[in-house]
């Protein structure tokens, strides 16, 4: 039973990484794709946790989904917002 | 972004990741994480608190200058900590072979040079990423306006 629920849990990780992903490529608005992204990172550092790997997990928590989108963020500020 | 809530969450919320990245970058031969991800959660607070308030005062807690320096000394302490193996008569980065103090397993001072080199490597991760963020934000006017 803990793991069928388990693997509910990777399978709908999965998919709300699918839809993140095609979010960015759609969005037209430049912040939104980036916390869109910063959203993807984080569900990633999740899956890299089910994949039993914790050091890539953190490594993804803090670069995938911090320091990626303080940059992109500072980028944006630096341009224009609207694509 | 002269927002009010995001400065007074940053400034509450940055003295513990800084906290957080410490314990990662210093537990890193005891548990997941080590000098690359605490280094990286390190540099992210102060690039954070820079991004929410302005340059000046990200520049008082590190400035461009600073983190440049101390990005070349990590690389620095790293080469050295491992020529302390070659100077002792054993191979580039020995650990035990070199005389490191080994200590007990699983206790705190267990690793011997890991300790050290992993110390190193999150000054240099830290201040790399802060470099990085202020390439990018200073461009080429350095005219030191974040906004």
């Amino acid at each position: 039973m803990v793991d069928v629920l388990t693997e509910v849990l990777n399978v709908l990780l999965l998919l709300f990484l699918v839809v993140c992903a095609i979010a960015v490529a759609q969005i037209r608005d430049m912040l939104s794709a980036v916390i869109v992204f910063a959203s993807f990172g984080l569900i990633m550092a999740i899956v890299w946790q089910q994949l039993s790997s914790p050091d890539v997990a953190m490594v993804e928590a803090a670069l995938g989904t911090g320091v990626t989108t303080l940059l992109l963020i500072a980028a944006i500020s630096k341009t224009r917002r609207a694509e | 972004m002269e927002d009010q809530i995001v400065r007074i969450t940053s400034r509450l919320v940055a003295p513990f990741i800084q906290v957080y990245g410490i314990y990662v970058i210093l537990h890193g031969h005891l548990s997941p994480g080590g000098g690359f991800s605490g280094g990286a959660i390190f540099g992210a607070s102060l690039v954070l608190v820079a991004l929410s308030f302005n340059l000046e005062v990200g520049a008082k807690q590190i400035s461009h200058a600073t983190a440049s320096v101390l990005e070349s000394g990590g690389a620095l302490g790293f080469v050295i900590t491992g020529l302390v193996g070659v100077a002792v008569g054993a191979n580039f980065l020995a650990n035990r072979a070199a005389g490191f103090p080994l200590g007990e397993t699983g206790e705190f001072f267990s690793a011997g040079a890991i300790f050290i080199i992993t110390a190193f490597l999150g000054v240099k991760v830290a201040s790399t990423i802060v470099t990085l963020f202020y390439n990018i934000i200073e461009g080429e006017d350095k005219s030191g306006d974040a906004h």
